[in-house]
């Protein structure tokens, strides 16, 4: 069966006033319809991977690798044309702060049915239903109000809600959720993320979690994958994060200040030069 | 009390942000303020720091109350932190002509002995001294805005949220950073944040407010534990617990 997502040994250089800097060196990931986080600090190229993956990086970029491939569709050497069906339709993307990702002069609702309506067959009336149906699907519970809403009429939950909607109009394959959630309050954030957990696994989709928090990402993916300096370090399933064995991985768990414990020093990570390889 | 703020008020035009807020900070003790985004944590801290004109109710710092003007000697005594360390740092001045502005303002001799120890005190390297805040990382820009706010020893530090734009190792660094000047130069501190670990982690006692409202305070050791009472302090203590398992 060919797997939704396999990427092997994927390389991204970014040209620099002095040679090429390489983002992402030499990384592999392969995953089903399952729930993948990826971790890493700043700088760790864990966004630049999901951005390959949909081919949406700058046009300066470098991209070699050995597989980089949807659904079994090349997405390294794929036409442009070919490109433009797989997004939206078969890979959604979801980024840190709904204020940038929606039209500002746009009521959300129309927004909602134009994503519908771009990869649907079907009338204005239809779309306008379809977005009725997905703004409930995403639990808001005055759907009337919100359609009719321009973005900056909504909570920064809200607004994440509605490009969730958005994303899931076209019914995807593949989610790819950047930091969703690092603009949210933690009530709200916990919300969105048990939302997004449930639509993707009622729809059997496949989702990518990109973000720096990692005691967060374990809570709702199946495996995690961490990165450091553009490679993977460690993977290994969410229940075992706990007993994760690299040096990087346990470090980035234990500098976390804790409610449970007082601890009069917090721990910092020493960087080792091996893990650059 | 360091400290006092008695029945404060903040208005925003027809925005009431924070209603009858009251607590008080001992000299040397850290107090934390925590809540979600609009629930008038920052405005607390921005309404003492003399950032906001509309308000009513009762303030003092060192038993004398404090008015609508502040003199210069309480821009001297008391200094702030911001979040973003990018936004608070001048863009096209050296860190140099950064940490000697508080000294122009104040009128403080010996310049430059004090940039470099401030420089030291914070572990920057001296080379960071002539580069600009984009030729530093996150870290070294909050090191940065740390020894602004020391360098005219003041005696009250305000921290909005200061390490929420960090990663969590470099957090772990600026929160350590933050202990040990604390505790050497014998500082008041409240630290507002969303992150109730992050409080807990600095300071002894802390207020948990919404809606413009404290709705708890409590010591640290009795959040720990588990000695809540107010229903949201115990819904950001299982959402913060619920991650640490």
């Amino acid at each position: 069966m060919t797997p939704l997502v396999e990427i092997r040994d994927l390389h991204v250089e970014f040209p620099g006033p002095s040679g090429p800097v390489p983002a992402v060196r030499g990384i592999s990931l392969t995953m089903g319809r399952e729930k993948l986080g990826i971790v890493g600090e700043s700088g760790s190229g864990k966004s630049v991977t999901g951005r390959a993956l949909m081919r949406l990086l700058p046009r300066q970029a470098r991209i070699r690798a050995a597989a980089l491939r949807f659904d079994g569709v090349d997405v390294a050497t794929a036409a442009p044309a070919t490109m433009r069906k797989l997004r939206g339709a078969r890979m959604g993307l979801i980024l840190q702060d709904p204020k940038f990702s929606l039209n500002p002069v746009m009521r959300v609702g129309n927004q909602i049915a134009e994503a519908w309506a771009a990869h649907r067959k079907g009338g204005a009336q239809e779309a306008r239903d379809a977005a009725f149906a997905l703004l409930e699907q995403v639990l808001i519970r005055d759907p009337k109000r919100v359609y009719d809403a321009y973005p900056h009429q909504l909570s920064g939950g809200m607004g994440q809600r509605v490009m969730i909607a958005m994303m899931l109009a076209p019914d995807p394959d593949l989610l790819i959720a950047d930091e969703p959630t690092s603009a949210l309050d933690a009530t709200v954030q916990a919300e969105i993320l048990r939302l997004m957990d449930r639509l993707v696994s009622e729809r059997g989709m496949g989702l990518i979690l990109i973000s720096h928090d990692l005691p967060l990402v374990a809570r709702f993916c199946d495996r995690v994958a961490v990165m450091y300096a553009g490679r993977v370090l460690e993977e290994l399933p969410a229940s075992e994060l706990h007993h994760a064995r690299h040096p990087y991985t346990r470090g980035l768990l234990e500098c976390l200040p804790r409610l449970d414990r007082a601890v009069p020093r917090l721990p910092t990570l020493a960087r080792d030069p091996t893990w650059l390889g | 009390m360091m400290i006092e703020v008695r029945a404060l008020d903040v208005r925003f035009g027809s925005v009431h942000a924070v209603r009858d807020v009251s607590f008080a900070v001992a000299a040397g003790e850290s107090f934390g303020l925590v809540g979600e985004s609009g629930s008038g944590k920052s405005t607390v801290l921005r309404t003492l720091a003399g950032l906001a004109a509309d308000w009513t109710g009762y303030m003092a710092m060192d038993g004398q109350p404090l008015g609508r003007r502040r003199s210069r000697a309480f821009f001297r005594r008391v200094q702030m932190v911001f979040q973003d360390p990018y936004g608070s740092l001048h863009p096209r001045q050296t860190v140099d002509r950064i940490l000697a502005e508080p000294l122009a303002v104040h009128g403080i001799p010996d310049g430059e002995s004090r940039i470099r120890r401030a420089l030291e005190e914070v572990a920057l390297p001296r080379a960071v001294r002539f580069r600009y805040p984009h030729q530093l990382s996150g870290g070294q820009r909050q090191r940065v805005a740390i020894a602004r706010a020391l360098i005219a020893d003041p005696t009250v530090l305000l921290l909005d949220e200061p390490t929420s734009a960090l990663d969590v190792s470099v957090q772990a660094e600026v929160l350590n950073l933050l202990a040990d000047l604390r505790a050497a130069r014998q500082l008041t501190c409240i630290l507002v944040s969303h992150n109730l670990a992050v409080v807990a982690h600095l300071c002894g006692r802390l207020a948990v407010m919404q809606g413009g409202r404290i709705v708890e305070t409590l010591e640290t050791a009795a959040l720990r534990a588990g000695k809540a009472q107010h229903p949201h302090t115990r819904e950001l203590v299982a959402l913060s617990r619920d991650l640490e398992e």
